[in-house]
């Protein structure tokens, strides 16, 4: 073939693309063109005023010219024609006229709609927009997996999360042994992950957004688009999902295909998703504190949007100000406007709902706030019931320098914990401000104290509690000043309800920092975390059964409801993280990879404290149990469980049994397969080697058996004594 | 298991050969001798001029073989301390070994300067007084990657070499032609060390990628895998017992930085055959650089960066261990 015959075939060749892509477009420089609909029709004579007025209306978006505008007018009736041509500076100010002003009433009559030029060009042309609705095709319904298949496990293990290196695994707890992969995926996250509340979910994160993965074959569930995202939280019921991101929301002025967020979200931080539908629902700026804003890199105090327990409210703090309530799934402010309180720091809502005694169903809830001393007032934590707004209780306090609020986990009690300052301001204490909320006219009880409270932690169901005490510390001391450990529990009364809390022990001269309740209560684990020198977890029981241990510190004569044991104590050098797996049969003790470098990995104990298991694992980041939802049994089912305890657990050890010696049976299999395996190889590589080295001739020195057998002998003298005498 | 400790060598250790006599090199230009069973220094070979890389002594005990970053390969009578002949090379030289008949020695010299990387291989009369050849038989130069460690393998037939990017190869021990070669461990990951089993029928690997690795020397198939935690420097097959005893820790550069603690520096006995961990020997406070064993199996010792050998000798309980199977198959 003729080379110049080539480029008869190149005509054919379909450039369209190409020229679509590279075809000089047309309306260019129309960009900074809107048209205005919807004005009123007036004569010629009042035009020029009716543009003036236009002009001054719409230069909120931009500067607009009364040149600028051009109002056709029918030449017939001698009167404009009701719409507007307006040109801008920039196709930026259009654009912005288009989001902001479309919709603006004029006068009571009239309102305008903008659109850009181009627009109009573009959906305005005959055939472009069809005639004929036609009715979307509905999706065939596919069954989708059970969310919560992973509760079916006939023994009822735990799932749990272990993230190290760059992949990410969901793996069984089998106790000692080596945990059973269920699902193992390289760069699952680029940052962490995180379980849903009620650990249907399981949240990867990546700088397009939020992903959602569940289900028995761990397929995808859900995504959120939300451009460099930082955090997130889930609503307690997980119906919602807050997402976070430093950089506000920058949206394209071309939208990409299936692109979630709209102009509305243009700027925004917050993002408030509805997880059923993967839709927006609201979308929120940050507040800019204002003394924060020069300091450099900001703190974000997580969650920021606070859920009520049923996911009803969720709310957020404007510090100084007010605290602004929405109501779901509409997301309006409750009652129209913030609920202003002056000063307020912060604010937390109750984590459950208490049932009242008569049955009624209880439709208000409360949330706990503080306000710092302001002037004249002082300092003041008080209980604001919703949707009512009405402060139910109030304390005032004063030398506050800082308070914490901690409710217990039903939302019986709250604890304030104030920290104080002496008038001095030299040094630092701290009292306890403990609100029975359950209780008629909410009495409050203080424990006062002469050290400050470092951690402290509600028993979940209970009423017991633990706080971390700090030793003031030694000026100009390398170490880290000691910390005491407090145990406080109440009063055994007739009536049921919880007497006078008091201390039942204090563990003095310890490094504990941080406590760790089981959640169902009863065990602790008081642990001291992120240290570099003390690496102690101390597992603790609230009721022993067995002999009554002393009560150190309360009264002979008072009888408190606890009977505190010590089980065991345990080290994991290098600690990071402890938790506990959401039946309470397990705790897993992590060194993250994140925090430090040195040995990272996990151990698992029993809630007794015992080890189970250790593993040393490379670049170990995140150990996280699949937390579980409420049980679905009833109060006499779990009576019934309860009362039947012996019977299951032995038919649980049977079980175990079973496992152990068929599992022993595996192992001694297959080490029995390798050895026989090795002796054959061994076998047959010594007859090759006896054969070449026959056609060798070459023989090594054999070694004379018994030989070789040398017995060194060694004597040692020793110099038992020296003395020197005088010889006459 | 109490140990002897050999305080004799002012650096850290480089290479060990253990048997009744202990030989220790390590970078303080001298050459030990050691009574293996009491820990008393026999004498040392003193000529080199730079840090020792390597020793090897022959299946009699007349002649030791050292290399050094001197360029040297020097040959020793071992009674007498005598030098007996010296090599000289255009660079260091990092391993040295006889063949089993001692008819053979090699040795592997560094890539540096703009020379490539070599194996050479003399000729040895293992006679002390006899003139030894000056010039190598043949030369294996590698263009690629540099050989760290070199083996020979039963009736000199191949030599096997380790190199600095993972991979092991088999050459032609009459030749040095190449045979063949294996991605044996991660790539870019060097071999540490080499040793041949007793009979020289299958070797182990230790490499910076943590693990080690049983081969078998006609096919370089591998038989087995230890996967430790750190890094290895050396490796080491245990006669009469079915084990085998590694030697590493974190990087000597890194050591500074960390707690011992981290550091792992402990020797770890495997089972050969079931590649479990069944125990660790602490001790040193630097990386070990280097294991050996005994040959009729008595103990073992490891020189490590800290710049002391520890001698073990091991234990009746050593001997008693047995794993359940190994005690039925024996009855």
């Amino acid at each position: 073939m003729a080379p110049h015959s080539n480029y008869d075939e190149e005509e054919d060749i379909d450039f369209s693309d190409l020229r679509e892509q590279y075809e000089v477009r047309l309306d260019e420089g129309l960009d900074t063109f809107v048209v205005v609909d919807g004005c009123p029709k007036v004569p010629e004579d009042s035009k020029a005023k009716l543009v003036k007025f236009l002009c001054k209306k719409l230069s909120d978006a931009g500067k607009v010219k009364p040149e600028g505008v051009f109002m056709p007018l029918n030449e017939e009736t001698g009167q404009t024609e009701g719409y507007a041509f307006v040109e801008y500076e920039t196709p930026e100010q259009a654009l912005a006229a288009c989001k902001k002003l479309s919709g603006l009433p004029l006068d009571k009559k009239h309102t305008i709609y903008i659109n850009k030029l181009t627009d109009i060009e573009h959906f305005g042309r005959e055939g472009k927009v069809k005639e004929e609705y036609v009715e979307p095709a509905y999706e065939p319904f596919v069954e989708q997996e059970h969310l919560r298949s992973w509760l079916e496990d006939p023994s009822a293990r735990d799932q749990m999360i272990m993230f190290r290196g760059d992949s990410v695994g969901v793996f069984w707890n089998k106790k000692k042994d080596t945990p059973e992969q269920i699902v193992d995926r390289v760069h699952w996250t680029e940052s962490f992950v995180q379980w849903s509340p009620l650990g249907t979910y399981l949240t990867s994160i990546h700088a397009q957004g939020v992903q959602l993965w569940g289900g028995a074959s761990w397929k995808r569930i859900r995504r959120f688009a939300h451009p460099f995202v930082n955090l997130v939280d889930y609503s307690p019921n997980e119906n919602y999902l807050v997402t976070w991101s430093n950089k506000p929301i920058t949206i394209p002025d071309v939208l990409p295909p299936n692109f979630p967020l709209t102009a509305d979200e243009d700027g925004k931080n917050f993002i408030i998703w509805d997880i059923k539908t993967g839709k927006v629902i609201r979308s929120f700026a940050s507040i800019e504190a204002p003394e924060a804003a020069d300091k450099g890199r900001k703190k974000i105090s997580w969650p920021s949007f606070k859920w009520s327990s049923d996911d009803k409210y969720v709310a957020r703090v404007v510090p100084g100000q007010a605290v602004q309530v929405y109501q779901t799934p509409e997301m309006t402010l409750l009652g129209k406007k913030s609920i202003k309180i002056d000063g307020v720091v912060d604010f937390e809502w109750q984590p459950a709902i208490p049932v009242s005694g008569k049955g009624k169903p209880q439709t208000e809830q409360l949330f706990a706030y503080w306000t710092p001393e302001i002037g004249n007032q002082t300092a003041r934590a008080g209980l604001m019931s919703v949707p009512s707004k009405e402060i139910v209780r109030t304390r005032n306090l004063v030398n506050v320098s800082d308070c914490k609020l901690h409710w217990q986990n039903e939302g019986k009690y709250l604890c304030v914990k104030v920290d104080r300052h002496t008038k001095t301001k030299k040094s630092n204490y701290t009292s306890l401000e403990f609100f029975r909320v359950t209780e008629k006219n909410i009495p409050v009880e203080i424990v006062e104290l002469k050290q400050v409270v470092v951690n402290f932690s509600w028993e979940p169901k209970g009423d017991r509690f633990v706080f971390i005490t700090v030793d003031e510390a030694v000026a100009g001391a390398a170490v880290a000043p000691k910390t005491n450990v407090h145990f406080y529990a109440p009063e055994k009364t007739k009536s049921g309800i919880p007497g006078e809390w008091m201390c039942t022990k204090t563990v003095e001269k310890k490094n504990s920092n941080a406590i760790y309740w089981a959640p169902k209560g009863r065990f602790a684990v008081i642990a001291t975390v992120h240290s570099q020198q003390s690496f102690e977890l101390e597992f603790w029981d609230f009721d022993f059964e067995g002999e009554k241990q002393k009560q150190e510190k309360a009264p002979a004569n008072k009888d408190l409801a606890c009977n505190l044991m010590l089980m065991a104590t345990a080290e994991h050098y290098g600690v990071t993280d402890v938790e506990w797996d959401p039946t309470g049969r397990y705790v897993a003790t992590s060194a993250s990879f994140w925090k430090h470098q040195m040995e990272n990995g996990y151990h698992l104990y029993d809630f007794k404290g015992q080890l189970l298991r250790e593993e040393h694992i490379e670049r170990f980041n995140q150990f996280l149990w699949r937390p579980r939802p409420p049980t679905m049994l009833t109060k006499e089912d779990l009576k019934t469980i309860r009362k039947n305890l012996r019977e299951y657990s032995r038919q649980f050890d049977e079980e175990d049994e079973f496992e152990e010696s068929f599992k022993n049976k595996e192992v001694v299999e297959a080490r029995k397969r390798l050895l026989d395996e090795w002796r054959a190889w061994r076998e047959r590589c010594e007859r090759e080697l006896e054969r070449d080295r026959k056609e060798a001739g070459w023989t090594p020195p054999v070694a004379v058996e018994g030989g070789e057998e040398t017995v060194v002998e060694e004597i040692v003298e020793e110099v038992i004594e020296e003395k020197e005498e005088e010889i006459q | 298991m109490r140990p002897i400790l050999l305080q004799g060598h002012e650096r850290s250790l480089t290479q060990i050969k253990y048997g009744d006599l202990l030989f220790s090199t390590a970078k303080d230009h001298v050459v030990c001798a050691w009574y293996s069973a009491n820990g008393e220094r026999l004498g040392t070979y003193n000529g080199h001029q730079g840090a020792l890389w390597t020793v090897d002594v022959d299946p009699t005990t007349t002649l030791l073989a050292t290399g050094a970053a001197d360029n040297t390969i020097k040959l020793w009578e071992v009674r007498t301390g005598r030098c007996l002949k010296t090599w000289d090379f255009p660079t260091a030289v990092k391993r040295v070994e006889f063949s089993e008949d001692a008819t053979l020695l090699l040795g592997v010299t560094e890539m540096r300067m703009g020379h490539l990387g070599t194996v050479v291989v003399f000729p040895i009369n293992v006679d002390v007084d006899a003139e030894q050849a000056d010039e190598p038989l043949f030369t294996i130069t590698f263009r690629e990657s540099k050989a760290t460690v070199a083996a020979w393998s039963y009736l000199n037939k191949f030599i096997i070499t380790g190199h600095e990017d993972g991979t092991v190869s088999q050459y032609d021990g009459k030749t040095g032609e190449l045979i063949q070669d294996i991605q044996a461990h991660e790539p870019d990951m060097q071999i540490t060390d080499i040793q041949m089993a007793p009979d020289r029928t299958y070797f182990i690997t230790a490499s910076k990628d943590k693990t080690a690795k049983l081969i078998e020397t006609n096919t370089l198939r591998i038989l087995k895998t230890y996967q430790t935690d750190t890094p290895l420097n050396s490796a080491a097959i245990t006669a009469k017992k079915d084990f085998i005893i590694l030697g590493g820790g974190q990087e000597a550069r890194d050591v500074t930085t960390t707690i011992a603690r981290q550091g792992k520096f402990e020797a770890r006995f495997f089972h050969k055959i079931f590649e479990d961990e069944i125990g660790r020997v602490r001790g040193h406070f630097g990386p070990l650089n280097t294991v050996a064993c005994h040959p009729q199996g008595t103990g073992y010792a490891s020189g490590g960066e800290d710049g002391y050998v520890r001698v073990h000798h091991f234990d009746k309980p050593y001997f008693d261990f047995k794993y359940e199977v190994e005690k039925m198959a024996k009855a």
